[in-house]
């Protein structure tokens, strides 16, 4: 298993071996999937579409729909615009979405294409939508996407009328449907009205009923999105998926925005709480107080299985910043946070959360890749690792119980609903941190040490 | 109106006039024109790859040996990332690349200031991390649109490391599907790598062309050849390696088991070596042993044909029970069949095993001829598209060149087994199905309500929308992650594995006993 990777760490300049990240249209896809009645569009080659259709399907093992522009040759020299202009209709014809939301690709950047000036020329029946996100994948990563989506949402569609709808928009970071209902429950129990975009929850864990629907019931819908300008106040959920959505809809209808981290673990929760709470100032209710506190009792309750355990931990960006922080509540020692996902803003605050706890050797970085993980790793091993797929063959190659978390998730399946966000989320994960951990004690134990009770 | 007018009749009549030219229902033994490896139309849902994935994803990725470095952003080295199942066993050098991807990367000053300097550099590190024994360079869409030269840097590479650096232009806006990069895969692979190696002619040789060892398909056919007594020289491309496939010249027989994907290669060897290809099937249990009696017929000795027959005999004695079981649980179910560009025509003869019949199938990146059989292949015109993959003319090699049989012996043979044939799908299907090219995303949920198969055989991209709808839909590119399907062992997997999907109890749950009674229970006015 991954034998030709040798513990000496050269300095790479060029190569990226095993990443960590994938490219943007990926992320622009997965966020207009949360919206309802969209049909997502890929206006490239075909191939990237079918990539992350599969990627997509892969992880959440639901259809994950989405047309493409099928560049040729042609389409490449002489420019998308007609291959737009025919897919649009096309997919209004035969597919019957209420909204097309178009992603650009490596190709349709590289050769140039307006796309703000191929949807005002092409017709759009009464009542439809047309919107677009640049998403050149030679720039930042999936998450990068997924943020870009968003704001393309709004900048279309969002409109401030001046009257306030005493909603909160929020904008969850890149997360599965199931952190979403979790997010969207705790401002339910908080009774603080709320839009929530993109919301994949209902479309891409969407209940086997024996009749397929290419539009589930779930997704934000287009009168809420146009409604968002009207919020009083967004919350983004982690700052490398949402601030471009957020900052969006400040500028074009002046919602001021709160910047938070992705609610995993118990103050990033809290944090959450204490917002909800200030926008709606009403009481937390004691069914939060009593999750709250059922959670600290489990840690309170299993912490010698994994305090002081050294971990890894990778994905993307803010999932990695959140889960580094529940480790650290639990009292774990974090050896190294890795993203793929490029920017210096990831290091600066994996320093302030470790310094807060006085962890002085911890590696983070971003715009990294997992062979260099590895690498580190074959220096000064882990008792577990947290990430997705593709740390799984360092996991068996080094013999690290591995407990997955993040996306993409190809070789499990039910992660797609179960939250790792919220107290009920953190609940869930310190269950699983914690049977890792000891079932490899239980493992590793001779038999006349196999405890019976543990 | 046939289910084929009830599907179309949808369309507008630009895409209706388009899609009709894709779709056929079998009547009786005419074996009718298909539209074939045309154009996407845009906006439609097709489930095509493209050209770098053909190339990359499916020909190059699995030569185990190799270093493919893909230059471009991140997204489509990622996505060829350990996705196809195309297994690989670590040989005694240690040199495995199955596990690992490698990516230039580019990033925006990459794009605006070109990439060439970014790749001389990663083939640099690669070199020195990973010292591999050849390096393959396979290009994404803004490589081709910005004019790196990645030939000029394989070569240059090439002088520098004293090893072969090949290049491959496969962007993903060539051809009109993956199709196209199988083709340029090929060619680089005849002109580079095949003829290159020395070692000695083996007596009862064969090249597997066309396997991909997906879930371990060629480790099942090889066993069953290796038992009959044959000689494996090469496998194109399933665990695969340069080191063995430089010297796939020196083989008797190459065998080819995907024939779209690789048929130029059996082409050219038989133009430049002189070697017969055979179409052969490991699908199926009766295809499997057609198969090894055409192999041990093309070598015509007495003591292999008794050998097949003993090992036929042999493997049949250890499966029948299992195959007789799962025979009775699957007859008389119906298929679909929705698959690249081999499977959806092999896998109706495994079927056949189970008594299950196929009653719609449709390749995804197939030519016409994989339709309607090799015979038309010289009447297929060429478009715009298919220009634009290169074909190159290879030419006798005046000293690896050897014929193996006589003229006579030839013609002989070819009456008997399928030398350089291969007669299409169509021909094997029954009267009244129906066929379909590039099955999109609508067709598959309207024939799918139409026909009700029992199993509908696809992708991931389909799988769910045919289950959501209430059909079991196994893919066929990955198996599902299981597998070996091949040969006779894997014939018992494959029983198996659609037994449990149709049988798995959870079928018979999904509507809740609420919606079944009536929903008001009421009484009348007065009784009690």
């Amino acid at each position: 298993m991954l034998n030709m990777t040798p513990k000496e760490i050269s300095e790479r300049k060029a190569i990226r071996i095993n990443p960590c990240k994938t490219c943007q249209p990926v992320g622009a896809m997965y966020a207009a999937l949360g919206v309802h009645s969209c049909m997502p569009h890929s206006h490239g080659s075909q191939g990237c579409c079918s990539y992350h259709r599969t990627y997509l399907t892969r992880h959440f093992k639901d259809p994950a729909i989405a047309s493409s522009s099928s560049f040729t040759e042609g389409a490449s020299v002489f420019g998308g615009g007609s291959n737009l202009k025919t897919s649009v209709k096309n997919i209004f014809d035969i597919y019957n979405p209420d909204i097309i939301a178009v992603h650009t690709t490596c190709l349709s950047e590289t050769i140039g294409d307006d796309l703000n000036a191929f949807i005002q020329d092409t017709p759009i029946p009464e009542g439809k939508y047309v919107v677009h996100a640049n998403t050149p994948s030679y720039v930042g990563s999936h998450v990068t996407g997924y943020g870009n989506m968003i704001a393309g949402f709004v900048r279309y569609l969002s409109e401030h009328t001046g009257v306030s709808n005493g909603k909160t928009a929020l904008v969850p970071g890149f997360v599965n449907p199931g952190d979403m209902r979790e997010i969207k429950r705790i401002a339910e129990l908080m009774n603080v009205p709320f839009t929530m975009l993109p919301d994949t929850s209902g479309v891409m864990d969407a209940p086997m009923t024996g009749k397929y629907e290419m539009y589930p019931k779930g997704g934000t819908s287009i009168p809420d999105i146009i409604g968002l300008g009207d919020c009083k106040k967004a919350i983004g959920f982690g700052e490398f998926a949402t601030i471009e959505g957020v900052s969006a809809l400040r500028k074009k209808c002046k919602v001021p925005y709160e910047m938070l981290e992705l609610p995993i673990g118990i103050e990033n929760t809290d944090a959450y709480i204490l917002q909800l709470q200030q926008i709606g100032s009403g009481e937390v209710p004691y069914s939060l107080e009593e999750e709250r506190g059922q959670l600290l009792d489990i840690i309170l309750d299993s912490h010698p299985y994994y305090h002081g355990k050294t971990v890894a931990i990778y994905g993307d960006p803010d999932t990695v910043l959140g889960i580094a922080a529940l480790t650290l509540e639990m009292g774990m020692h974090p050896k190294y946070l890795f993203t793929g996902t490029p920017g210096d803003l990831f290091q600066q605050k994996a320093k302030a959360l470790l310094a807060k706890y006085g962890i002085e050797d911890c590696i983070a970085k971003s715009a990294a890749d997992l062979f260099e993980l590895h690498q580190l790793i074959k220096n000064e091993s882990v008792d577990l690792m947290i990430g997705g797929t593709h740390g799984k063959q360092i996991a068996l190659a080094e013999d690290i119980p591995l407990v997955r978390a993040g996306f993409p998730i190809l070789d499990r399946y039910v992660h797609s609903y179960l939250p790792i966000v919220g107290y009920r989320g953190a609940i869930l994960l310190v269950e699983k941190i914690a049977n890792a951990l000891m079932d490899r004690q239980d493992r590793d134990a001779a038999d006349e040490d196999v405890e019976m009770i543990m | 109106m046939d289910s084929k007018g009830k599907v179309l009749d949808q369309y507008s009549a630009r895409v209706f006039k388009n899609r009709k030219e894709h779709v056929a229902v079998k009547e009786g033994e005419n074996v009718p024109v298909l539209a074939a490896n045309t154009r996407t139309i845009p906006g439609i849902m097709s489930h095509r790859g493209c050209c770098y994935a053909g190339c990359k994803g499916v020909v190059l990725a699995p030569i185990k040996d190799v270093a493919v470095i893909t230059h471009g952003p991140i997204g489509c080295g990622f996505y060829s990332w350990g996705t196809r199942r195309n297994k690989a066993l670590t040989d005694e050098e240690g040199k495995n690349f199955v596990e690992y991807c490698l990516s230039t990367d580019m990033q925006e000053s990459d794009i605006v200031f070109g990439g060439e300097k970014k790749l001389r550099k990663a083939i640099t590190e690669v070199v020195e991390i990973f010292d591999p024994g050849m390096i393959m360079i396979c290009s994404t869409c803004p490589v081709g649109l910005i004019g790196d030269d990645i030939h000029a840097i394989a070569a240059e590479a090439q002088e520098k490391y004293g090893r072969p650096v090949m290049a491959f232009s496969c962007e993903g806006y060539k051809g009109v599907s993956q199709s196209g990069g199988h083709h340029i895969a090929n060619n680089g692979l005849v002109k580079n790598v095949i003829g290159k190696g020395s070692a000695e002619k083996k007596t009862h040789s064969l090249n597997i062309l066309g396997e991909y060892n997906i879930g371990g398909d060629g480790w099942e056919i090889g066993r069953v050849l290796k038992r009959i007594g044959y000689n494996i020289v090469s496998v194109m491309t399933g665990d695969g390696s340069y080191k063995d496939i430089q010297n796939a010249h020196t083989a008797d027989l190459n065998l080819v088991q995907c024939h779209r994907s690789i048929n130029y290669i059996a082409e050219m060897l038989k133009t430049k070596y002189g070697t017969d290809w055979m179409k052969v099937n490991f699908i199926g249990v009766e295809s499997t042993i057609q198969t090894l009696r055409d192999i041990a017929m093309y070598f015509g000795e007495q003591e292999l044909i008794d050998k097949t027959e003993e090992v036929i005999a042999d493997e049949l004695a250890e499966i029948s029970e299992d195959i007789s079981f799962y025979h009775s649980r699957l007859k008389g179910k119906t298929a679909a069949l929705y698959v690249g560009g081999s499977r959806a025509h092999h896998y109706q003869y495994l079927l056949k095993d189970f008594g299950v019949n196929t009653i719609l199938a449709g390749y995804e990146f197939a030519h016409r001829d994989d339709y309607e059989g090799k015979d038309i292949a010289d009447s297929i015109k060429e478009d715009a598209d298919s220009k634009n993959i290169e074909e190159i003319t290879v030419t006798a090699d005046p000293e690896k060149f050897n014929l193996r049989l006589t003229p006579d012996q030839y013609e002989e043979l070819k009456a008997k087994i399928p030398l350089e044939d291969y007669p299409g799908m169509i021909r094997d299907m029954d009267d009244g199905a129906v066929i379909v090219d590039d099955l999109n995303h609508f067709e598959t949920e309207e024939f799918l309500k139409l026909l009700k198969p029992d199993i509908f055989f696809s992708g991931i991209k389909d799988k769910y929308v045919a289950q959501k709808g209430g059909t079991l839909s196994r893919q066929l590119h990955s198996y599902d992650y299981s597998g070996p399907y091949a040969g006779f062992k894997g014939a018992v997997n494959f029983g198996r594995d659609i037994t449990m999907g149709i049988y798995t109890p959870a079928w018979g749950l999904v509507s809740p006993p609420w919606k079944k009674i009536p929903t008001l229970v009421g009484t009348y006015g007065g009784d009690i």
